[in-house]
C-alpha cells in the first residue's frame, strides 16, 4: 500500500523525449535511456540513439525534470524522477527495455518496481551510498563537497571521459552538464533501498574499470544485486555513450538483448 | 505461446479427446490458465498471469476489450457524460500510470483508450478469444475446470476444455437490479434503468423522476435538472454529498492523506463532517433529509453539482417511491407527481450464471457468493473471481493485485504445495470477512471494502505467502 502517492501523487511537468525509430518496425523492444544527474537526453542522441535504430531497435531518451530541455525543477526528488521515467515507459507502444546511466541507473532501479520492464541496463550505475561518496569525494573534492551543502554536484571533465576522447569533445559535453535537485543529490548519499523489481526483469550491468566516478568494487555490488557479473570496457570513461569508443557497450547492450529470451522481439 | 486454434475450428471434431464429459470431447489445455471477461479486471488477470509464467486462455463476449467501459458493448452501464469518481492514483494500473497529461477525473473513452493500450504494451489480444461466451464452468478431476464456450449469441457448436484453473472476471456492473414496486405495471409513462441510458437526450424536455442516490442517479439527476422541464429525485435516506475537490484537491487524495498519517475513523468522521459542514453546508435547508448515519457508513457519493442544482431549484428532492398508479406515482410521505419519464439508477446486481452458485459458497443462491478476500473460493483452490469488489477507489488497483495474489498461489502450488496448503486454510478460515467499517446493510455494500483495509489485507495474504517455506 504505497499511501503517499496516492495522497500525494507527483506533480506532473513537461518532458523533453527525443526519439530514433527504425523505419522498419520489426517488432524489436524499444530502449528507453535514462542519463544520470546533471545529463540531458542530448547526451544519448550524441552516438546511441541513431546507432540503436540502425540495429532495428526503436530508441527513445528522457530528460528528468530539471534536466535538458525538460522542465525546470529545482526541488524535484528522487521520486519525481523515476515517475518521469515511468510515465515515458508506459507511453511508448510496447514493453520497454529501460538502461540508466550513472544515478540514471539508480532512477530505473526504482523505476523497476514500478513497470515491468521488459530488461533493464544498467550502465555505470552510482547507486549512491557513503562508499560512492568516498570515491567522488577523494577524485573531485572541490567538485564534491559542495553538494553535500546543496550546491551543485559538479564533475570535471577527466572524471567523465577517459584520454582518447579530443579535448575539445570533452570540454564541448562538460559545458552541457546541468545538475541535479538538491534533494535528488541528497538521496544519493542515503538512498532508499529500491524495492523489488515486477515482472522478473533481467537485468545487465555495465561499467569500466577505468571508470573515475564508479569503482569497480561499485559495479561489482550493483550486479550481485541482480545476481549477475558486470560486463567490463577497459579504457573507456564513466560517460560511455560520449567517450571515444561509445560503439563497444551500445553493441554489447543490443547483443545481450538479442539473444537474451526474456528481453527477445516476440515472446509468443 | 499462442492459443491453440482448437475451439475456433469449425465442423466436426476428427475424433473424441482423450477426456470427455457426458460424453462430449475434452481438448486438454494442460497448465493454461483460463479467465473469463477482457475487461479491466480480465485484462490484469492476463498480464499478471503471463508474468508469472501461465500460459493464458481469455474468453470474451464481446469485440473489444474494455469491459463495462468500452460503450460499444450492449452490457456496457457507460452513459455519454461518464467520468470517473474516484482521481487518477486511484484508478489506474500501479504499474501502468495513466499519462499526466490527462485530467483528474478522466472521462470514460479515455478509460477505455488506457485499457486498449495497456492490452497493447503487454501484447494481450493474442490471448484473448473475442466474440466467444463462457456457458458453463465445472469442476474436473485433479482440482482442474471443464469450461464450455460457445460463439457470443448461442449459434455454433459449443467447445469444451480442459483448465489448471479459472479466473471469473465477468464484472458486477451488468445486470440490473430493479425494486419491485406496487402498481408499476400499471403506469403509462415511461420507465427505463439507469443501464440503458446513455445521452442526455433521452431527458430533454420531459418530466423526470431519477430514482436512487449512487453516484449514476446522481449524474443523471444532475443532467436531468440541465435538460428535463422538471427533475425529482427520490431517495431512501438522506446521503452525505462530497464535492469532487476540497481544499483545492482532489476529495479522495486529501482523505487518503488523512489515511496515510493513520488517523482514527472516528477522527476522519468528525473532520469530514466539519469539512462538508463548511464546505457544501446543511441540506436539510433545501429540503434534503438529513443523513441517517455517519460518514464512510455508506458508499461514498462524489458529486459537486447535484446540491448546487438543489440550490437552483432544478432538482426537487424527494423521498422514497410507494407505489405506482397509472399516471403519477405515489411517494412515502403521500405526495403524488405526475414524471412522464421514470429512470431507475437503482444499481446492479453480479451474476454468475455458467457457475453453480454452490461453488462461490451462495448457498441460497442470492447472488451472493462468500469468499476470502472477495476473490478467493473456500474449497476451489484453483477458482478466483477478480473485481468483485466495490471499493472507495478505483477498482483497477485491487484487481490487479488480486490477480498477483493468484498467479503467486498458483506457482506456489507448483513449487511449494505446503504454502498452497496453508493459504487454502486461510481461505476457508476467511470467508466472508469484511474490509471496511460498518456498513449500511443493502445488497449496495456486499461487496463494500474500504481501499486501505482492503490493500493491507491483501498484502499481509502476499507476505504470508511468499514468506511460508522460504
Amino acid at each position: 500500500m504505497r499511501s503517499w502517492e496516492w495522497a500525494r501523487p507527483v506533480r506532473p511537468a513537461r518532458r523533453e523525449v527525443l526519439a530514433a525509430v527504425p523505419e522498419l518496425d520489426e517488432g524489436r523492444p524499444p530502449l528507453l535511456f535514462v542519463p544520470g544527474f546533471g545529463h540531458g537526453a542530448w547526451a544519448f542522441a550524441e552516438h546511441w540513439l541513431g546507432h540503436t535504430s540502425g540495429r532495428g531497435f526503436p530508441a527513445y531518451a528522457v530528460s528528468l525534470r530539471g534536466h535538458g530541455d525538460s522542465e525546470p525543477a529545482p526541488d524535484a526528488t528522487l521520486r519525481a524522477y523515476v515517475h518521469d521515467v515511468v510515465q515515458v515507459a508506459a507511453d511508448l507502444p510496447r514493453r520497454a527495455v529501460l538502461v540508466g546511466h550513472g544515478a540514471g541507473a539508480l532512477v530505473v532501479a526504482h523505476a523497476l518496481a514500478r513497470y515491468p520492464a521488459r530488461a533493464a541496463v544498467l550502465v555505470a550505475p552510482v547507486l549512491g551510498g557513503w562508499p560512492t561518496f568516498g570515491a567522488a569525494l577523494r577524485r573531485n573534492p572541490a567538485g564534491t563537497l559542495p553538494a553535500v551543502f546543496g550546491g551543485r554536484l559538479r564533475l570535471a571533465p577527466r572524471q567523465l571521459f577517459s584520454r582518447e576522447l579530443p579535448d575539445a569533445d570533452a570540454r564541448r559535453y562538460a559545458a552541457r552538464l546541468g545538475g541535479a535537485s538538491r534533494r535528488a543529490q541528497w538521496a544519493l548519499l542515503n538512498p532508499d533501498e529500491p524495492e523489488a523489481a515486477v515482472g522478473r526483469p533481467p537485468v545487465l550491468v555495465l561499467g569500466s574499470p577505468d571508470d573515475r566516478v564508479v569503482p569497480v568494487s561499485a559495479l561489482n555490488r550493483a550486479a550481485r544485486r541482480y545476481e549477475s557479473a558486470p560486463l567490463l570496457f577497459p579504457g573507456l570513461g564513466h560517460d560511455m555513450m560520449l567517450d571515444a569508443r561509445w560503439r563497444e557497450p551500445v553493441d554489447a547492450i543490443l547483443d545481450w538483448l538479442e539473444k537474451e529470451p526474456a528481453a527477445g522481439p516476440s515472446r509468443a | 505461446m499462442s492459443p491453440s486454434p482448437e475451439h475456433d475450428r469449425s465442423g466436426p471434431q476428427p475424433a473424441p479427446l482423450a477426456p470427455t464429459r457426458d460424453g462430449r470431447p475434452v481438448s486438454d489445455r494442460g497448465d493454461t490458465v483460463c479467465v473469463i471477461g477482457a475487461g479491466a479486471s480480465g485484462l490484469t488477470a492476463v498480464k499478471n498471469l503471463r508474468e508469472h509464467g501461465f500460459g493464458v486462455d481469455c474468453y470474451e463476449r464481446e469485440t473489444g476489450v474494455g469491459g463495462a467501459w468500452n460503450w460499444r458493448h450492449d452490457r456496457s452501464p457507460v452513459y455519454a457524460s461518464t467520468h470517473l469518481i474516484s482521481s487518477r492514483p486511484f484508478t489506474q494500473f500501479p504499474d501502468f500510470p495513466m499519462p499526466d497529461s490527462w485530467p483528474d477525473y478522466p472521462h470514460h473513452s479515455q478509460l477505455l483508450s488506457y485499457f486498449e493500450r495497456y492490452a497493447d504494451h503487454f501484447d494481450l489480444r493474442q490471448h484473448i478469444w473475442f466474440g466467444t461466451e463462457v456457458v458453463r464452468v465445472e469442476p474436473a478431476e485433479g482440482q482442474r475446470w471443464d469450461v464450455t464456450t460457445r460463439s457470443t449469441g448461442g449459434y455454433g457448436p459449443e467447445r469444451t476444455s480442459r483448465y489448471a484453473a479459472v479466473v471469473v472476471a465477468n464484472g458486477h456492473n451488468w445486470s440490473p437490479k430493479l425494486p419491485r414496486y406496487e402498481g408499476l405495471e400499471e403506469f403509462r409513462g415511461e420507465v427505463m434503468h439507469a443501464s440503458s441510458y446513455q445521452d442526455p437526450a433521452q431527458l430533454r424536455g420531459k418530466r423526470v423522476l431519477v430514482v436512487g442516490a449512487g453516484n449514476t442517479g446522481c449524474d443523471i439527476a444532475v443532467e436531468a435538472a440541465q435538460q428535463a422541464s422538471h427533475c425529482w429525485h427520490s431517495t431512501r435516506r438522506g446521503y452525505w454529498y462530497a464535492p469532487k475537490y476540497v481544499l483545492g484537491r482532489p476529495a479522495d487524495q486529501v482523505n487518503d492523506t488523512l489515511l496515510a498519517l493513520r488517523v482514527p475513523l472516528r477522527v476522519r468522521q468528525w473532520l469530514y463532517h466539519l469539512t462538508l459542514r463548511l464546505t457544501v453546508g446543511d441540506l436539510t435547508r433545501f429540503g434534503l433529509p438529513a443523513p441517517d448515519h455517519r460518514v464512510y457508513e455508506t458508499h461514498p457519493i462524489a458529486n459537486s453539482q447535484l446540491v448546487y442544482y438543489v440550490g437552483h431549484g432544478e432538482i426537487a428532492p424527494v423521498p422514497d417511491v410507494a407505489r405506482f398508479h397509472d399516471r403519477t406515482v405515489e411517494l412515502t410521505d403521500g405526495r403524488r407527481i405526475d414524471p412522464e419519464l421514470v429512470v431507475f439508477a437503482t444499481g446492479y446486481l453480479p451474476r454468475f450464471e455458467f457457475l453453480d452458485p454452490k461453488l462461490l459458497g451462495d448457498e441460497g443462491a442470492e447472488g451472493r457468493p462468500r469468499l476470502w478476500l472477495n476473490a478467493f473460493v473456500p474449497g476451489h483452490p484453483t477458482l478466483a473471481v477478480v473485481g468483485l469488489v466495490q471499493p472507495d477507489s478505483g477498482i483497477f488497483p485491487l484487481s490487479h493485485w488480486q490477480a498477483v495474489l493468484f498467479a503467486r498461489l498458483l506457482r506456489a502450488r507448483l513449487a511449494c504445495p505446503e504454502r498452497a496448503a496453508a493459504f487454502a486454510q486461510r481461505v476457508t478460515a476467511g470467508a466472508g470477512e469484511r474490509y471496511s467499517g460498518a456498513v449500511k446493510d443493502s445488497s449496495r455494500h456486499w461487496f463494500e471494502v474500504g481501499h486501505a483495509d482492503y490493500l493491507r489485507a491483501l498484502e499481509r495474504a502476499l507476505r504470508e505467502l511468499e514468506a511460508g517455506g522460504r
